[in-house]
């Protein structure tokens, strides 16, 4: 099932990637550096589902104190992470020859985004610090609510302020073509799944650290005699 | 505009961070995997002793 599901997921990101490279038309002002824009928009897109997964994990830990939510936020940071270093990378490589800048501070989105990655890089450094697993999940869930307020930054900040970002041209009407439109969100669904299957396996891996955590209690608690 | 090589720059590095991420969670899995192993053979000799 899940080797089923991983094929599905990498046909549906070949079929974007021919989408994005060649069924869509070349974009008149821009040409072929246009192309960039689908995983570019897609993966901030992406970005904040993984982000608000996170936040439902950070805000289920608090509520509920079982470490499964913990898994569930520490997975949607690190491939949140993933999604906003590509998005913080792509968008320079884009903006260069467009604007003529790599970067501009000035710039609400840029800048804002660029915090989110700060802040959750400043998660992932947290929890590495403390080790107690009842510790490390409260700590890190209150930084991480706390994180999560840059996110309706990021997102609304096109609309806020006048930036150098170019605003929503998929809600605008006649803002792109319907052939791009089409590819532009069969590419969000692609990396969507895509995303649901690396937070699965990275949740995973959260659950067989936990199991080896255990067996090494055990372990250590055999060694010493059961306790006596 | 044509900036082909940006494009190429693009992809290249959207595909490669995703593999190296994959990768990297893969192998950590496969370790931890082989740590249960490891601690399941050495509590099982504690047991036989």
């Amino acid at each position: 099932m899940q080797a089923l599901s991983s094929i599905g997921v990498a046909g549906l990101i070949g079929f974007a990637i021919y989408g994005a490279l060649i069924w869509a038309p070349t974009e008149k002002t821009m040409g072929f550096l246009q192309r960039i824009f689908y995983f570019h928009a897609a993966s901030g897109e992406v970005m904040i589902l993984a982000f608000c997964a996170a936040f439902i994990g950070n805000v289920g830990y608090l509520w509920r104190r079982k470490l499964e939510w913990d898994w569930l936020a520490t997975a949607g940071v690190e491939v949140g992470l993933i999604f906003n270093t590509i998005s913080l990378v792509t968008g320079p490589i884009w903006a260069k020859p467009a604007w003529g800048i790599w970067w501009d501070w000035s710039d609400a989105r840029l800048t804002s985004t660029f915090v989110l990655w700060i802040l959750y890089i400043g998660y992932v450094v947290l929890r590495r610090l403390i080790e107690n697993p009842e510790r490390r999940a409260v700590v890190s869930s209150v930084f991480g609510v706390f994180a999560f307020l840059d996110v309706p930054l990021v997102y609304f900040s096109i609309w806020w302020w006048r930036t150098q970002h170019p605003p929503p041209l998929i809600t605008k009407p006649g803002g792109l073509a319907p052939d791009m439109l089409k590819v532009f969100f069969f590419t969000m669904g692609a990396l969507t799944a895509l995303m649901a299957i690396l937070i699965r396996q990275r949740y995973k891996l959260e659950v067989v650290r936990h199991t080896v955590a255990e067996m090494q209690i055990e372990a250590e608690y055999r060694n010493d005699g059961g306790g006596l | 505009m044509n900036h082909f090589g940006s494009v190429v720059a693009a992809y290249m590095f959207i595909w490669g961070i995703l593999m190296v991420y994959q990768f990297t969670v893969s192998r950590r899995i496969s370790n931890l995997r082989q740590e249960v192993e490891r601690l399941k053979e050495t509590m099982e000799r504690g047991k036989r002793k």
